[in-house]
């Protein structure tokens, strides 16, 4: 017998109007606004846009509002509302090399054209919470120093020709780059779905299989090449004019990870790369994508996948938060009928092997 | 007109903060007439990046893009592009960049030279503010050489 | 580009491609039945404004798009480069969309049929017709019709009953159909079975 449930649409209106009111809180604190999320918790704004794969400052910060805080919840109304709108076209690839760069730094080349540059860290702070933040006290302005414009070439460029370093992949462009978001996936993926996928995966989950990777699941001896932060243009080529223009400016993080490879037949020893591309300010994110991109590349380097991090149907499959918490989550809705039947499974389970016992005695 | 100062004009318009547009509107003398071709409307643009930084392309994420066409009562077609969903500010750039074919001294005067200036002032500021953050290697020679 | 190439578009893109949408979507849901599709467009001639109202409905940036050779005028490719934005060079059985203004010659072979697991990757075909009606009476039936229903549009090639039930034998692959004229929309989804009014 199936019996449909029905019924609670009164209760949900009025956890509705509950999640309202514990969101907005005391109403005797002013509410927050977009521009103090934007300003004030901009690296959460940051992680919002590259989980939620779409660059909206606005966006992300009005999500993070509506989501009390609740991150990855924030990157889901971002994901549904990027649903909503139609794609005007694919722009121009980004060009690293050309960046207003906020943050650079290099760990394994400490002489470098343009400089080690600290920018924005909280890597030399002593971690001890300051109670002049709580009091919302004063913060000088940072200080300057004289500067020209300057070229800050990738570190990977200025090194790949003495051939001890792996090239960049040849330029020769796909017709087709791939798009998860057009086209389910079908494993094995190419690199460029890879990192499509990398680039909005949980910072979380690619932090603790890039740790992994460290620990010895798929040692690949990383070292940071480097880390770039900073703005860089967008152009689209826009049909109706016949040239790209730019649309105008985007901050994102990149990491260059440059790995220890012993070689093999086809490849002689060499340091092989591990890429990272993120939207935003995020390190750690860019770091750790990067380690998954190198160890994910296990089979191009003709490797043993031995481990979680090498195993890119595990590691792409589980990565995306707003599918895992979407089939995580569901598990609390209703199962009734489900239950149902696996209760008499379990009770016919049980007389069978009374029966069993009996029969044996 | 050729492409590149059209494209350095739709650059500059788009780098502009959409207040400063919305000023230098307001202060144009002589408004032009013009209809909407398009939009004002606003969509994705997925933006690409390239493995290793160099190599081959692939899909990075979406930002959000507002564009919008415009015609001049005097037939120039312009074209607006740009970051955000800021409508208003598509629909100016739009209207400066048919202004600029029909006048491109004067926009370019008025308009666009003061919004580069305010732009590389701020990106200035910028790096100035991370050059201070650079690090300043020196060795430590110990015991004898 | 010639800059007069450009008007004629939607004046109102959210409201008139939503009631396109419905149009297109009532019209393949209910196979036979004529739906609304004036939408005030006014593209530049071959193109006519139905076929133009599908294109702006459904087409965008990712949705190859074919065009019967005597279509893809210089006016007519660079007016729906800028409206709809999608490519419009890709091969007959690449496309997604496919739009013909001479009925009489309709050949349903050549496009795109989907596959197996993704049907929905077939090319959906876009078909000026003279007129909807008054011409020879068409039985259909299928999912979405209650009974049967007839239909008479002018101007189908003589061979399109065998045609049409060799598309449908390809099931669930196979192409869908839209004939459009007069401000109107008829859908022949893949699903529909046709046959003469004799038979």
């Amino acid at each position: 017998m199936y019996v449909a449930v029905k019924g609670g649409e009164a209760a949900i209106a009025n956890a509705h109007a509950l999640l309202a009111d514990r969101r907005r809180g005391d109403r005797q604190v002013p509410a927050l606004g977009i521009e103090q999320i934007i300003q004030q918790l901009g690296l959460a704004v940051d992680r919002c846009m590259a989980e939620g794969s779409l660059y909206d400052r606005e966006l992300a910060a009005l999500a993070i509002i509506q989501s009390r805080g609740d991150l990855i919840e924030a990157i889901f109304l971002v994901r549904a509302y990027r649903t909503t709108l139609p794609r005007f076209g694919y722009s121009v690839p980004i060009d690293t090399a050309n960046m207003l760069i906020e943050r650079r730094v290099s760990a394994t080349f400490k002489d470098l054209p343009g400089g080690q540059m600290l920018g924005p860290t909280f890597d030399y702070t002593h971690r001890l919470l300051d109670p002049v933040v709580a009091e919302g006290g004063d913060v000088a302005a940072p200080v300057r120093r004289p500067a020209d414009p300057e070229q800050a070439p990738r570190v990977t460029d200025l090194l790949a020709h003495e051939g001890l370093i792996e090239p960049d992949t040849t330029h020769d462009d796909k017709p087709d780059i791939g798009d998860l978001t057009r086209e389910p996936l079908q494993y094995p993926l190419d690199r460029d779905l890879r990192l499509q996928a990398l680039a909005r995966g949980d910072e979380g989950f690619l932090l603790a299989l890039g740790y992994s990777t460290q620990r010895g699941y798929a040692r690949t001896h990383p070292f940071v090449g480097e880390i770039r932060i900073g703005e860089v243009e967008v152009e689209l080529d826009i049909a109706e004019l016949g040239f790209a223009v730019s649309l105008g400016r985007v901050r994102v993080t990149e990491c260059q990870m440059v790995n220890q490879f012993k070689g093999s037949a086809k490849v002689p020893p060499q340091f092989t790369r591990g890429y990272g591309l993120v939207f935003g300010q995020s390190e750690r994110k860019a770091m750790s994508m990067s380690l998954c991109d190198r160890a994910l590349r296990a089979r191009e380097f003709g490797e043993d996948v031995v481990a979680p991090a090498q195993d890119e149907e595990f590691v792409i499959s589980h990565l995306d938060n707003v599918q895992s918490t979407g089939f995580v989550e569901h598990l609390k809705l209703p199962h009734y009928v489900d239950f149902q039947a696996e209760l008499d499974v379990v009770r016919r389970m049980r007389a069978e092997q009374e029966t069993q016992k009996e029969a044996a005695e | 007109m050729t492409i590149e100062p059209r494209r350095l004009a739709l650059n500059a318009l788009a780098a502009a903060e959409s207040a400063a547009l919305a000023q230098h509107w307001t202060d144009w003398t002589e408004k032009p007439e013009f209809r909407a071709l398009r939009g004002p409307e606003t969509g994705l643009v997925m933006v690409r990046g390239r493995a290793g930084g160099g190599g081959a392309p692939f899909n990075l994420g979406e930002a959000s893009v507002s564009r919008a066409s415009v015609r001049l009562a005097s037939g120039e077609v312009g074209h607006g592009y740009c970051l955000g969903r800021d409508l208003e500010k598509a629909r100016l750039i739009a209207v400066f960049d048919a202004l600029f074919q029909r006048d491109p001294e004067r926009v370019e005067a008025e308009v666009l030279a003061p919004l580069r200036a305010v732009v590389s002032q701020g990106d200035q500021q910028r790096r100035e503010e991370s050059a201070a953050t650079k690090v300043d290697f020196f060795t430590m020679v110990r015991g004898d050489v | 580009m010639d800059n007069l190439m450009l008007d004629g578009g939607f004046a109102d893109p959210v409201m008139q491609a939503q009631q396109g949408f419905r149009a297109l979507m009532d019209a393949l849901a209910n196979p036979g039945t004529i739906q609304q599709l004036a939408l005030g467009l006014t593209p530049p001639a071959p193109l006519t404004p139905e076929l133009a109202a599908v294109l702006l409905t459904l087409c965008d940036h990712d949705t190859g798009v074919w065009l019967e050779p005597d279509l893809a005028t210089e006016a007519v490719t660079g007016w729906l480069r800028f409206h709809i934005g999608s490519p419009l060079n890709v091969a007959r059985d690449q496309a997604q969309f496919a739009v013909l203004r001479d009925s009489n010659t309709l050949q349903l072979n050549g496009f795109s049929l989907g596959t197996d697991i993704y049907p929905d990757r077939s090319t959906t075909v876009i078909v000026a017709v003279p007129a909807l009606s008054g011409g020879d009476a068409l039985v259909l039936k299928g999912p979405g019709i209650e009974h049967s229903v007839e239909i008479s549009p002018l101007g189908l090639p003589g061979d399109f009953l065998e045609q049409w039930a060799e598309n449908r034998a390809q099931f669930p692959r196979g192409v869908d159909l839209l004939l459009v004229a007069d401000g109107a929309v008829i859908g022949l989804p893949r699903t529909t079975r046709i046959s003469g009014k004799d038979a």
